[in-house]
């Protein structure tokens, strides 16, 4: 499963699998936002623990989130990041919105 | 300077060979023993340019793409992106980073400023109406003997 979705307390963990390229992306996409928009959580946290591999499709994926969240009045998290996807994150700036999260828990 | 290796690939452009093209690619340079970073960058790269030829050049419809690698006795490693799509009118506009004529809100607009991070060069020739060629170089660190 490319994308499993939990929710607890309004907060909302989506677990990312697999390829995030311009393919799957658009299925992670969908799923996410519909559940989002069904139970507008508080906290959205987009967990890259699973993901093997991500191109600039991921970028466009957590900055899209970002904006739903900020519509919704919540706050977006993303967590598990290894090294690539760092990387990837890092050249888009998305280190700066303060979403990243390497924590203790990361690869 | 004389290749050493070569290959040729033509698939259509469909999503579903975004994974494909890049793992195909991955799989001939593996030959050269690159390290994990090195194999995760052009797979990214390779990546992106498919995805500009999916979704710019041919915009989703199914056409051929056509991809040729080839490794130099250096370690260098040079590959083709080649559509026969719509072109890109200002290749400057298209390469500056965030810039994206995609209006879904979904596309970074960052494919190539990606590709230019991961990449020791790349080149882009393009004709509106006619197609679009990205040409990928990146040295593989040579490991032979000297690893440990």
């Amino acid at each position: 499963m490319p994308v499993q979705i939990y929710l607890a307390d309004e907060i909302m963990t989506a677990c990312l699998g697999g390829e995030i390229d311009h393919h799957c992306a658009k299925y992670m996409r969908e799923e996410i936002d519909g559940a989002a928009q069904r139970s507008h959580p508080s906290v959205l946290i987009l967990d890259f623990k699973d993901v093997s591999f991500m191109d600039s499709s991921g970028i466009g994926l957590v900055m899209g989130r970002y904006s739903l969240m900020q519509e919704l009045g919540g706050e977006l998290r993303v967590v598990n990041l290894s090294g690539h996807i760092k990387k990837v994150m890092k050249l888009a700036g998305l280190d700066r919105l303060a979403v990243m999260e390497t924590g203790g828990t990361s690869k | 300077m004389k290749p050493v290796n070569e290959m040729k690939l033509t698939f259509k452009s469909r999503s579903t060979n975004e994974s494909f093209a890049r793992t195909a690619v991955a799989a001939f340079v593996a030959t050269l023993d690159p390290t994990v970073e090195e194999m995760t960058d052009i797979k990214t790269a390779v990546s992106e340019a498919v995805t500009n030829s999916i979704v710019h050049g041919y915009k989703e419809s199914i056409s051929d793409i056509y991809i040729s690698a080839a490794i130099y006795p250096d370690n260098r490693v040079v590959i083709r992106i080649k559509d026969k799509g719509c072109g890109i009118e200002d290749i400057g506009q298209a390469m500056e980073p965030l810039y994206t004529s995609c209006t879904s809100g979904e596309r970074a607009g960052l494919g190539f400023a990606v590709m230019q991070s991961l990449c020791d060069k790349v080149r882009v020739s393009s004709r509106a109406g006619r197609g679009t060629t990205v040409t990928l170089t990146r040295k593989i660190s040579s490991r032979g003997g000297q690893d440990e």
